[in-house]
């Protein structure tokens, strides 16, 4: 995770203003606010990690993304940064107007589907895959509608978003995603993070 | 109220004070206490806004009624908000009994008690009446304002008209505009007060009375709104008082019964019945929105200071919506807010008593802010 904060963090320019959706504990914003003196706010559901958002000295609201992102004017954000989320809404597409409607960017990190060894899983053991990216039982996964990178990059294209950037994480090891190899970072990635506008 | 007020802090109040409801008000008192040291950079301030029934004494023992002060589970060397680090002020609110200007005082035109002569009074008035304070002990910008309730609807006018005299913000379970159900109980306790034959317009100081029994049942109406259902289904249930069956009379056979009079007695003896009609109006009146053209988030744009806005889920008086509005108007507006809803069987009571989870997160937060504070240029 630590890693992909990193990558996130160096899609941002310095002293700009950041919305954090689903920030959890905080750690990203720290990050920012430490780092590169960003103005960050941070939206989670989950109350302990509200609290040790709020001890850090964070500004940190409990609440439901899905359903309170209404409350942030238009582009009032730079950047909006979801991070490992949208396949946990009722309704991701919805989400993702809301981030591109309050930010004048987005980050979207997603579990990548397409990864080799989610494949792997579902085609050779029959089973719903288990990963380092994908921990969760299919019984217990908060995760509601997954995609690959592929998807992902297709959607953006059906509703002209913008894609500015996007990184392939695997392991330690990152690269840049574009049209032309798509097909095998998508096999390759366990992670994508899209810079989308 | 029986007991004397004398050997407390006071300030008076030179300048002259137009009220919200036109007449004007000057030299007039405003009682205050302080917890703690001012640090010599001055920056280590924090001034509390305190609820209806409460008073300056925010920690300690309150010397007029030898009781622990309102807010000690809070406030004190140690404590969430550590008076070994802060310097902790707060004042008796305009038309208060703890020594503020209010309706006991004496009408300096015709030598009596004001009574309802006393002018209507707006949370707006009460914290104008209270900035003085900040002038008297040289502090330019406050590290935090704090305040639950009623306190919670100063902080917010406070903000609103001086939005650079705090460094941070802390509103708890409070609201920016009192409903028609909030509005509704406090004309309940209005009503049994005036019910009270003693009360007598008002006119109660001379004869020596105080028309305690209706103040009693304002304060018992009050007292069941602080608390939740289930808070109070555990602690009391359907248990008798010192007794193992029904007596068939109408004497406190349940210990509800018997606590809720207890607190409605104990309670006159320190409190004001026309202090409570005065308070709970200004509580009514207030409706930060109006100010603003109906936008709420007007009242707080290009402010810098930063919000900790707490709820209670068990709080039915001043409930989490009433707190995620503000919190909707501080993002609607760009300011810094973080928001947090303690999970609470307390009901509104929760800031007042111990609950540890309340008390980490405002210990964090105003730890957080102070060394965000000082190292601000």
């Amino acid at each position: 995770m630590k890693n992909e904060f990193k990558i996130i963090a160096d899609l941002i320019p310095d002293n700009v203003r950041v919305l954090d959706v689903g920030c959890e504990d905080g750690t990203l914003m720290q990050m920012l606010i430490q780092e590169k003196r960003i103005d960050a706010r941070g939206i989670e559901l989950n109350e302990n990690n509200v609290k040790k958002s709020i001890l850090k000295g964070l500004s940190v609201i409990q609440g439901n993304a899905e359903t309170e992102l209404g409350q942030f004017p238009d582009k009032s954000f730079d950047f909006v940064v979801l991070s490992h989320t949208l396949q946990a809404f009722y309704q991701p597409e919805n989400v993702l107007n809301q981030l591109l409607r309050i930010g004048k960017a987005a980050i979207v990190s997603i579990p990548n589907f397409g990864y080799w060894k989610v494949r792997t899983n579902l085609m050779l053991f029959g089973k719903m895959p288990i990963t380092k990216s994908l921990p969760d039982s299919w019984y217990e996964t908060p995760n509601l509608h997954m995609c690959s990178i592929k998807d992902f990059y297709e959607l953006c294209e059906k509703k002209n978003i913008n894609m500015n950037k996007i990184v392939g994480v695997n392991g330690k090891k990152i690269s840049t995603i574009n049209h032309s190899n798509l097909e095998i970072k998508n096999l390759l990635s366990e992670v994508g993070i899209f810079l989308i506008s | 109220m029986n007991y004397k007020i004398d050997n407390i802090k006071i300030i008076n109040i030179s300048n002259s004070l137009e009220l919200d409801c036109g007449q004007t008000i000057k030299d007039f008192p405003i009682a205050y206490e302080t917890y703690g040291k001012l640090n010599d950079k001055k920056n280590n301030a924090i001034l509390v806004f305190h609820a209806l029934t409460g008073d300056q004494f925010v920690s300690g023992t309150n010397p007029i009624t030898k009781k622990d002060g309102w807010w000690t589970t809070a406030v004190g060397p140690n404590k969430a908000v550590d008076t070994n680090k802060y310097f902790v002020i707060c004042a008796n609110v305009l038309s208060g009994c703890m020594g503020s200007f209010g309706p006991k005082n004496i009408n300096k035109k015709n030598n009596e008690p004001y009574g309802l002569n006393f002018p209507v009074i707006t949370i707006r008035d009460m914290v104008k009446a209270q900035e003085s304070l900040l002038e008297h002990f040289g502090i330019k910008k406050l590290l935090s304002a704090m305040g639950g309730s009623m306190g919670g609807m100063q902080l917010l006018q406070f903000c609103a008209l001086y939005p650079d005299k705090t460094f941070s913000a802390v509103p708890i379970a409070t609201t920016y505009s009192h409903n028609a159900q909030q509005i509704a109980l406090n004309e309940l306790a209005r009503q049994a007060i005036m019910a009270d034959p003693l009360w007598n317009n008002g006119n109660y100081y001379k004869d020596n009375t105080t028309p305690k029994n209706g103040l009693a049942v304002a304060r018992m109406a009050g007292h069941i709104t602080y608390m939740s259902d289930k808070g109070l289904q555990e602690r009391f249930g359907r248990k008798l008082q010192e007794k193992s069956a029904y007596e068939f009379t109408f004497d406190a056979d349940f210990q509800i019964e018997s606590y809720l009079r207890h607190q409605g007695h104990s309670f006159v003896e320190r409190f004001d019945a026309n202090s409570y009609l005065y308070m709970s109006r200004a509580m009514d009146y207030f409706d930060l929105s109006k100010q603003f053209n109906n936008s709420l988030a007007e009242a707080f744009r290009n402010h810098k200071t930063r919000f900790l806005i707490v709820s209670f889920s068990s709080d039915w008086l001043y409930p989490t919506k009433n707190s995620k509005d503000i919190v909707i108007a501080l993002n609607a507006s760009g300011a810094s807010v973080a928001f947090s809803e303690i999970q609470t069987d307390k009901g509104h009571d929760a800031f007042l008593v111990n609950e540890p989870e309340f008390l980490k997160t405002i210990k964090g937060f105003l730890d957080s802010t102070f060394e965000i504070f000082k190292n601000e240029k």
